[in-house]
């Protein structure tokens, strides 16, 4: 992938801001120009807590090229607790310890290198366990 | 819209071809089309393809194709819904012909995958996917349907046991099907003890890719004279949203729920009037869902199906006869026309020891992504 793809994803990948629609209310991640809940056009910003549960997960053992230096390592469905779910990566977590429910919230984490002479250090959102201590 | 017939099928065997090339698997489907169909030319060719931009470096498929095989002049063109590709090309083909803007039209699905290194195909497969939010974080196109099968595993007390039917089923059938990928017998204990590619999901409940073509030659019900004559009845494409994590319940499939409510009222039947159901077992989890969603079970029970014997040659709802993507295999683009000559083949009664007795209508289904795109067809044999 090239730089300003991975540029114009910033606020996305590093702030988690969505949208909220401004008909419903409904919030919106990742951001998508018509609200999926009323139809209407939703364009305003809006930015979410960080803070949700997986939905689901899996451990990836045989990796995309680009991810095999993490492998294995566990994705999950994240249903945020504004109501939206996005796909991601869970960090600072052993893989046999993750359930369904677990709460988690968002960190910023490298995600890969983009291996060629141009390539940047991808950055973006991963999630981790929410502990008691919290 | 006049009415549609099959005049004629091909297809390949789906194996490693690493002696052929894309043109020549593809031209092997077409011309066993053509001759199958007794015709030298047709007025269009429909191309279904995924990957051949980023596994063979080469596009304009139409052309390509229409050049190898002689169509020189003739229209052509290639269509990709993702894995839907072959039955996305069908549906352009049949609006084409059923318009009569055309009188005849060649559908040739093909897909040449193993002149590429695995990990290189699988970074082409995610392509289906959400590029931005889904492939972006390290998800393969198998842990996006292990993520689904995790959950629907959750909500309903399934035990990974459970989808074993559905593979076993798939091998059996396949070792009588000469053209499939892989003929070898599994158990359910072997199913049990594959290794995982991105849990859930193991070996044996994903589908193998392969190299492989299939073609079929459409034109007007009237000038069909072959008996029994093979109409198409029904036919209906849908879409949900590309992301699984976008839809309000990732475990239904409500795009083949509509494409195949569709297909049903366009051809007067329910789903209980299926003979036999080729369906889109790229994971065992994508033939439980699809089985739900085209009517035969409640949400969250298309398992039971497997358990009860009921999607065997023999049972309520026979399913991948031919092998079904597991077993005959994936050649991505190619597999919705694999499907559809499958159902001719049943309705034609030419399927040997995985014949479907007195089969009359059937139907296949052809799924791009994780159900982002689905398209149904139903055929039916009239006449005999």
């Amino acid at each position: 992938m090239e730089i300003p793809r991975h540029w114009r994803l910033k606020k996305q990948r590093y702030g988690l801001v969505g949208e909220v629609c401004p008909h419903c209310d409904h919030k919106i991640f990742p951001p998508r120009d018509v609200c999926p809940n009323c139809g209407d056009e939703a364009k305003d910003l809006y930015t979410f807590s960080g803070k949700g549960e997986v939905y689901s997960f899996t451990t990836v053992y045989e990796a995309p090229a680009g991810y095999e230096a993490n492998a294995p390592y566990t994705v999950a469905i994240v249903k945020l607790q504004e109501g939206p779910m996005l796909t991601a990566q869970l960090t600072d977590v052993d893989n046999n310890a993750v359930e369904i429910g677990m709460p988690v919230e968002m960190v910023t984490r490298k995600i890969r290198n983009d291996g060629d002479e141009r390539g940047v250090i991808v950055y973006g959102y991963k999630f981790r366990p929410v502990f008691a201590a919290h | 819209m006049r009415q549609v017939a099959i005049l004629g099928i091909g297809q390949t065997k789906i194996d490693e071809h690493w002696d052929k090339s894309l043109r020549e698997i593809g031209g092997e489907a077409a011309f066993s089309a053509l001759q199958d169909a007794g015709l030298e030319k047709v007025d269009a060719l429909f191309v279904g393809n995924m990957l051949s931009s980023l596994v063979d470096g080469q596009n304009q498929l139409g052309t390509f194709f229409s050049d190898w095989i002689g169509l020189w002049k003739q229209e052509a063109v290639k269509m990709e819904a993702a894995c839907a590709s072959g039955g996305a090309a069908f549906r352009a083909a049949l609006m084409a012909v059923a318009s009569g803007d055309i009188d005849s039209a060649l559908v040739l699905g093909v897909e040449k995958m193993t002149d590429k290194a695995g990990r290189d195909v699988t970074s082409a497969l995610a392509t289906a996917a959400d590029a931005d939010y889904e492939v972006e974080q390290g998800v393969s196109f198998v842990g996006i349907n292990a993520l689904v099968m995790r959950r629907y595993m959750h909500e309903f007390g399934w035990k990974h046991a459970d989808f074993a039917p559905f593979s076993v089923n798939a091998h059996a059938n396949a070792l009588h099907n000469p053209y499939a990928r892989l003929h070898e017998k599994i158990t359910a204990e072997k199913f049990e003890r594959s290794s995982v590619i991105a849990s859930p999901i193991n070996l044996l409940d994903a589908s193998p890719i392969g190299d492989g073509a299939a073609a079929v030659i459409i034109v007007p019900a009237e000038k069909v004279a072959r008996k029994p004559r093979i109409v198409v009845a029904g036919s209906a494409s849908a879409t949900d949203t590309i992301a699984v994590h976008g839809r309000k319940d990732p475990l239904f499939l409500n795009a083949a729920y509509l494409s195949s409510k569709r297909a049903y009222d366009m051809a007067g039947i329910s789903f209980a009037d299926l003979d036999v159901f080729e369906l889109h077992d790229a994971f065992s989890i994508m033939a439980a869902l699809s089985l739900e969603a085209c009517g035969f079970a409640e949400r969250g029970q298309g398992v039971r199906l497997g358990l009860d014997n009921e999607i065997s040659i023999t049972g309520r709802v026979p399913v991948c006869t031919r092998g079904g993507l597991k077993a005959r295999g994936h050649p991505v683009g190619a597999t919705g026309i694999y499907q559809i000559v499958e159902v001719i083949q049943q309705l034609r009664g030419e399927c040997g020891l995985t014949q479907v007795d007195g089969a009359k209508i059937g139907m296949a289904q052809n799924i791009g992504g994780s159900g982002a795109t689905i398209l149904t067809h139903i055929f039916k044999a009239e006449g005999s």
